[in-house]
């Protein structure tokens, strides 16, 4: 179940692109870990050292705009990222997270909601992020129930599974 | 009820009586493109399934285009694999690296009709909307879900309704039309949305234009771009398939979020420049920048329309000798023809490098990619960072008139200077 969240707040702008988050030259490396050192490599040159097992990132406008590859969610499940909250998503970036199981949230939000290292614990079922830090709660309009679902399952291919082998 | 393009096929592809945008339903996907995407990644999704068979492999479409031939090791070994899932699932459309990129060899090879629902293992399979049908990227677990089952869930979109009259004027391309739109909706004006092309000044945009502009609006966020139906799109079709297929047209009182209109006469050159799609000017204002690079290719312009118009202005000319400029046909059968044509004679004489098709320099793959802050001018559709190869090099998009003009000069040159 991962109906609630905790993790600390990693911040970026609007416009992050798939190209941003794995550059083309890392695209055809078959090791996924070795792919994913490759996150955000030229926009945040830091970012595969400083991030950890439980960060969640907070974006603005259109995360995850450009290509479809898929890689650009994997790489950051791989590095261990819970959530990825934005102020808008890029259609198929958006797909591809509830696929693999990751939270989107789509919330307007300004530095008085959240800033760099905040702790987060997020409530997906409630539509509800409690900001520890500042102790302050933030609503967000919750998941149609048929992506919650998939995220209760742990993506898509793990729901389609029981789905294929049911009885 | 009263219906757009977009909601009349996602409700013929669905056992739903009507739909509303908004709406989440379940379709009957027509075809399917995937291309290195499945060594890459759908290969090893798909065999955690636990299942040895394909929904239907006469309704898969694969293609190696991105890194052909490979470029690398990694790459050659992303083909084997590739290879080795199409023939153990039997593809029936297994159609290799010697055709070209996706998005002009499908088309050509007659498989994107109207009022079909296509779905695609990449972001500019909104292509196909040119052929009066709903086509439309997805990742590669998508690709899974639909190899497994045939079905997939779509968000019902609003449309917005784009009104066009009017002609572009001599050495105005439909590309320099697409980027002024994504300059005013913005990269993030239109996610989610169906936009639909309208109006009389539809019948002056050919095909190859269509397929440029309905290639790009994803750079606005849309999720479909489609056309309505003409005799252009009839005559090409006769061409390329036997099927029948029957034309969606848009009810005359359907629900449009938004609506826009353009007089194609009253659009002139323009460029993106570094870094995002949506930042538009008027090529006045950039002429003079130097280029190192100038290419001419990709799935939004490498097709004839576009390789005529270069050879227009290149021949007899020579290109800047500080300058490369790099020619790539978005298919073979472009190739042939230019061939045909002379239009490749043209392009050495100048001093060009023609090759194979291949999305290669285009997301910095091979064959042109570029080096530490250096300049391109690219007719290709994206101009982030680090696209074309070293993060600090700078990408201006424009049309293929545009560029080829650039590459003579060897600065952004405004096309009408040189046609």
């Amino acid at each position: 179940m991962i109906d609630k969240i905790e993790g600390y707040t990693y911040i970026l702008g609007d416009d992050i692109n798939t190209d941003d988050i794995v550059p083309s030259n890392a695209l055809t490396l078959r090791d996924t870990t070795e792919m994913a050192k490759n996150t955000l490599r030229y926009l945040r040159p830091n970012f595969v050292g400083m991030v950890t097992k439980n960060n969640i990132i907070v974006a603005g406008e259109n995360f995850g705009t450009g290509s479809s590859r898929e890689e650009a969610v994997n790489v950051f499940k791989i590095l261990g990222v819970k959530a990825i909250i934005a102020k808008s998503f890029a259609r198929i970036y958006f797909r591809n997270l509830i696929n693999l199981g990751i939270p989107g949230i789509q919330l307007n939000w300004d530095k008085k909601k959240f800033s760099h290292g905040d702790h987060l614990e997020i409530t997906l079922n409630k539509g509800l992020i409690f900001n520890k830090t500042k102790n302050k709660e933030i609503d967000f309009k919750k998941l149609p129930d048929f992506l919650t679902k998939i995220l209760e399952d742990e993506g898509i291919l793990n729901q389609l599974k029981k789905k294929l082998f049911k009885g | 009820m009263s219906y757009t393009i977009a909601e009349k096929i996602l409700l013929n592809h669905s056992n739903h009586k009507s739909v509303v945008p908004g709406q989440f339903i379940e379709c009957e996907i027509d075809l399917i493109m995937v291309h290195e995407q499945l060594g890459g990644r759908i290969h090893k999704e798909y065999e955690k399934l636990g299942i040895d068979y394909v929904w239907d492999p006469n309704k898969i479409f694969f293609i190696l285009d991105h890194w052909v031939p490979a470029p690398t090791i990694s790459a050659a070994e992303m083909h084997q694999d590739c290879r080795i899932f199409a023939e153990k699932y039997k593809f029936i459309h297994n159609i290799g690296m010697n055709r070209g990129i996706c998005h002009q060899v499908l088309p050509e090879m007659g498989f994107s009709r109207p009022g079909m629902l296509i779905v695609g293992s990449d972001s500019h399979t909104t292509t196909y909307g040119a052929f009066n049908c709903l086509s439309t990227g997805i990742g590669a677990t998508d690709v899974s879900v639909v190899f497994a089952t045939g079905n997939l869930w779509f968000k019902v979109p609003e449309s917005f309704k784009i009104n066009l009259k009017g002609k572009l004027n001599k050495g105005i391309m439909s590309k320099d039309f697409i980027l002024k739109l994504i300059g005013d909706l913005t990269t993030k004006g239109a996610i989610y949305k169906s936009l639909e092309f309208h109006g009389d000044g539809v019948k002056d945009i050919s095909i190859d234009g269509r397929m440029t502009i309905t290639n790009m609006v994803v750079e606005a966020g849309a999720k479909f771009g489609v056309f309505l139906p003409d005799v252009k799109l009839t005559k090409w079709l006769e061409e390329r398939t036997d099927i029948t297929y029957k034309y969606v047209y848009p009810d005359k009182d359907a629900d449009y979020e938004k609506e826009f209109n353009y007089n194609l006469s009253e659009i002139t050159p323009v460029v993106a420049k570094p870094s995002n799609p949506g930042n538009i000017v008027n090529v006045e204002e950039e002429e003079g920048i130097e280029i190192d690079q100038a290419f001419l290719g990709s799935c939004t312009n490498g097709r004839m329309e576009d390789l005529r118009i270069a050879a227009k202005i290149l021949k007899g000319k020579k290109i800047d000798p500080n300058t490369r400029l790099i020619i790539i046909p978005a298919s073979t059968d472009i190739y042939k023809e230019a061939l045909k044509e002379g239009l490749i004679e043209i392009f050495i004489n100048a001093g060009g490098i023609f090759g194979h098709s291949t999305c290669g320099p285009c997301i910095g793959g091979h064959m042109g990619v570029l080096g530490p802050d250096e300049v391109c001018i690219s007719s290709s559709n994206r101009n982030f960072v680090g696209r074309m190869g070293a993060p600090s090099a700078q990408i201006y998009l424009a049309s293929p008139a545009t560029v080829a003009a650039s590459a003579i000069n060897g600065k952004i040159t405004d096309p009408r200077e040189v046609l």
